[in-house]
C-alpha cells in the first residue's frame, strides 16, 4: 500500500463519517491536521484511523493538551503509520473549559493512558473511559491546572510557601 | 514440599504468567505490597515503583513519577524561544546535544529557514558524540544493576575523552546550550576534527573489548536474556521508540524513517537484533541494539569528517535570526535520541517571541509507560534487570 497524502486520508475518514464529524483539511506546512467536530464520534474514528487496511494508523506520537485562552481548551493527536505506510496526519479535538470532556483513546492505543493523564494534571481535561485517570507529574492534591493560562499557583501547600 | 509447576492454573503463581518458578504447595499465600524507590540505586534516579507481589513474584508494578517535575513547559511559555533552550538540556541531561537538536528543528521549521549546511555537518557530529556517551552511561549502569562493576569503570575512562571534547568545544560538559537556532553557539575548534577522529580510532577496539567484557559474558546474558520480552505489536501500541523499538524488532529510526539533517547522505544501519544471542524483545536485545549503534555512530562521526565542507573564515552565527518571531502555526519536530523519539509540539500565535505552547513529548515517559506490562509475571530481581534494561532518565521522564 502506498503512503497516502493528508488529503487522501482526510477524504477517506470523511466518505466513511460524513461531512459533520470531521472539519475541513488544514494543510499546513508545518502539520496538516483536521478537528473531530462531534464528540460522540472520536472513539469510532480513533478505531478506524488504527484499523482500516488503507491507513493503519498504529502509532499515537505525541497527545498534547492546549488551552487555547479564549474559552476553550484542546487535545492533538499526532498519528503515524509506523508498521506499514509510514505517513502522517494530526488530529485535534477541542472542547469549552466548562464542559471539560473528551472520550478516551486509552483502549485504541495504550500509549494514550499516559499521555492522557498528563494532559489531565496539567490542563484540567478529563478523558471518559480512561481506566486510570489520576494526576502523573504533580502531588494528587495539587491544585488546579498549571498549564491553564489563568492558572494562579497556591499559596501553601502542606504549610510550606510555594511562590519563591 | 517443593516441586516444579509446569502449568497449574489453580495457583496464583500460575495466574501471574509464572509458569517456571518453583513454588510451595499447599501454603497460603497473600499478596504483599513493596515499594521500591524513591531513594533505590537501581531505579536511576527519582522513581517510585509499587509492587504488589506474591512471594518473589511481581503480580502487579504501578510506576509514580513526578518527584523531579518543574513543569518544563510552563517555564517555556514565559521565555524567548532561544531561552528555551538551555531549559531543554536538563530534560536528558545525558543527552542533552540531540534534545536541543529536536527542538531547534521544531522552531526552524516554524520559522522556515534553511540552516548552513556546514552547521548540519557539525550539529550531527556532536549529536552522535552525545549518543555514544548517552549509551556509554545506559551500559555501564546496566552492567551495574545487576551486578557487574568492572565494565563501568573501563566506560567511565573511555566517556570521559567524548565530555572533554565537548567541554573544548563549548565549555560545558552535560549541559551544553550549543545548538542554537539557526547556527550553533562556537566554531570547531582549530584541530578539533583531527582530535575525533583520533577517538573514534582509539574508541573502537574498545567497544569490542566492552563487548568482550559485558555482553559476551555468560552471567549477564543468563541474567538479561529472555526476561522481560516485549512483543512488537505491544512495543507499538505502547508507542516505544528508540532501543526499546528496535529491541522488539521493529526496523525503526526517524534517523531512517523520517529523516532530518544530513542522514539520508549518510550511511548506516538501523540496528535490530537477530535473535542468535538473545530471545528478540528481551531485556538482552535491548541492550545489544545500544551495543551496536555505538558502531553505527561512529561510522556516522568518520563519514561526517569526511564530508564536511571546509571554510576557515567561517562564522557559526551568520543564519541566527537575531529576533525569533515565527508566523501563527503549530508544528510537531521530532529527532532519534538514544532513549526514543523526542518530539515538540510547538505552537506559535504570531505576535510575540515567545511560544504559546511548548509541549515536549519524552522517550523515557513513554517507554516506562510499558514497565507494567513487563514487569508482570518477573521475579522482583528481574524488575531491576528490566527497569536497566528500559533505560530512564528521570529529568526527562518527569520534565
Amino acid at each position: 500500500m502506498p503512503k497516502l497524502s493528508p488529503e487522501a486520508i482526510h477524504a477517506i475518514v470523511k466518505e466513511e463519517f460524513g461531512s459533520d464529524a470531521i472539519s475541513d483539511l488544514d494543510n499546513s506546512r508545518t502539520m496538516p491536521n483536521f478537528t473531530v467536530l462531534d464528540h460522540s464520534l472520536w472513539q469510532p474514528i480513533a478505531y478506524f484511523l488504527r484499523t482500516d487496511e488503507r491507513l493503519k494508523f498504529d502509532y499515537l506520537a505525541c497527545l498534547s493538551g492546549v488551552d487555547y485562552n479564549d474559552g476553550t481548551l484542546g487535545v492533538v493527536y499526532n498519528l503515524e503509520s509506523l508498521a506499514a505506510h509510514q505517513h502522517k496526519i494530526a488530529v485535534k479535538l477541542k472542547c469549552t473549559k466548562e464542559n471539560n470532556r473528551v472520550p478516551s483513546v486509552a483502549e485504541i492505543w495504550r500509549t494514550a493512558e499516559w499521555h492522557e493523564r498528563e494532559a489531565y494534571d496539567l490542563i484540567g481535561i478529563v478523558f471518559e473511559g480512561n481506566p486510570d485517570l489520576r494526576r502523573i507529574l504533580c502531588p494528587e492534591d495539587w491544585e488546579g491546572h498549571p498549564l491553564r493560562k489563568d492558572y494562579k499557583v497556591q499559596e501553601y501547600y502542606h504549610g510550606i510557601k510555594v511562590p519563591y | 514440599m517443593a516441586e516444579t509447576l509446569e502449568y497449574a492454573p489453580k495457583t496464583r503463581l500460575s495466574q501471574a504468567g509464572a509458569d517456571r518458578y518453583i513454588v510451595e504447595k499447599e501454603i497460603e499465600t497473600e499478596y504483599m505490597t513493596l515499594n521500591m524507590g524513591p531513594q533505590h540505586p537501581a531505579t536511576h534516579g527519582v522513581l517510585r515503583v509499587e509492587l504488589v507481589t506474591d512471594g518473589e513474584v511481581v503480580v502487579k508494578a504501578t510506576p509514580y513519577m513526578g518527584y523531579l517535575h518543574r513543569c518544563f513547559e510552563k517555564h517555556a511559555e514565559a521565555l524567548d524561544y532561544q531561552q528555551v533552550i538551555p531549559y531543554t538540556d536538563r530534560m536528558d541531561y545525558l543527552s542533552a546535544m540531540c534534545t536541543e537538536h529536536a527542538y531547534v528543528m521544531a522552531i526552524e521549521k516554524l520559522l522556515n529557514i534553511e540552516v548552513p549546511r556546514r552547521i548540519e555537518f557539525m550539529r550531527v557530529i556532536v549529536v552522535e558524540l552525545q549518543r555514544i556517551a548517552s549509551h556509554q552511561v545506559a551500559i555501564a549502569t546496566y552492567g551495574l544493576d545487576i551486578g557487574a562493576f568492572t565494565p563501568f569503570l573501563h566506560i567511565m575512562r573511555d566517556r570521559e575523552h567524548i565530555l572533554t571534547l565537548l567541554e573544548w568545544l563549548c565549555g560545558a560538559r552535560m549541559l551544553y546550550n550549543y545548538i542554537w537556532v539557526g547556527g550553533v553557539s562556537h566554531n570547531f575548534p582549530p584541530k578539533f576534527k583531527q582530535r575525533v577522529a583520533e577517538f573514534v580510532k582509539y574508541y573502537r577496539p574498545k567497544v569490542d573489548e566492552m563487548m568482550a567484557l559485558l555482553t559476551e559474558n555468560k552471567l549477564f546474558i543468563e541474567r538479561t536474556r529472555g526476561v522481560g520480552v516485549l512483543p512488537a505489536d505491544v512495543a507499538i501500541n505502547y508507542g516505544c521508540s528508540g532501543p526499546m523499538l528496535r529491541g522488539s524488532g521493529v526496523k525503526w529510526d526517524l534517523r531512517k524513517n523520517d529523516p532530518y539533517s544530513i542522514y539520508p547522505e549518510l550511511e548506516f544501519d538501523a540496528v535490530v537484533p537477530d535473535g542468535k544471542l538473545s530471545i528478540i524483545g528481551d531485556s538482552l536485545s535491548r541492550h545489544l541494539v545500544r551495543c551496536y549503534e555505538i558502531y553505527e555512530s561512529l561510522k556516522i562521526i568518520e563519514q561526517c569528517i569526511d564530508k564536511m565542507p571546509e571554510d576557515p573564515n567561517f562564522d557559526p552565527h551568520a543564519a541566527v535570526p537575531k529576533r525569533i518571531k515565527p508566523p501563527a502555526g503549530e508544528v510537531y519536530a521530532r529527532g532519534e535520541n538514544p532513549r526514543g523519539e523526542v518530539g515538540f509540539y510547538v505552537i506559535s500565535d504570531g505576535k510575540g517571541t515567545k511560544p504559546f505552547r511548548c509541549k515536549a513529548r519524552s522517550g523515557c515517559f513513554v517507554n516506562l509507560s510499558v514497565l507494567p506490562e513487563l514487569a508482570k509475571g518477573n521475579l522482583i530481581s528481574d524488575v531491576v534487570a528490566i527497569l536497566g534494561s528500559v533505560d530512564i532518565v528521570l529529568g526527562e521522564v518527569d520534565r
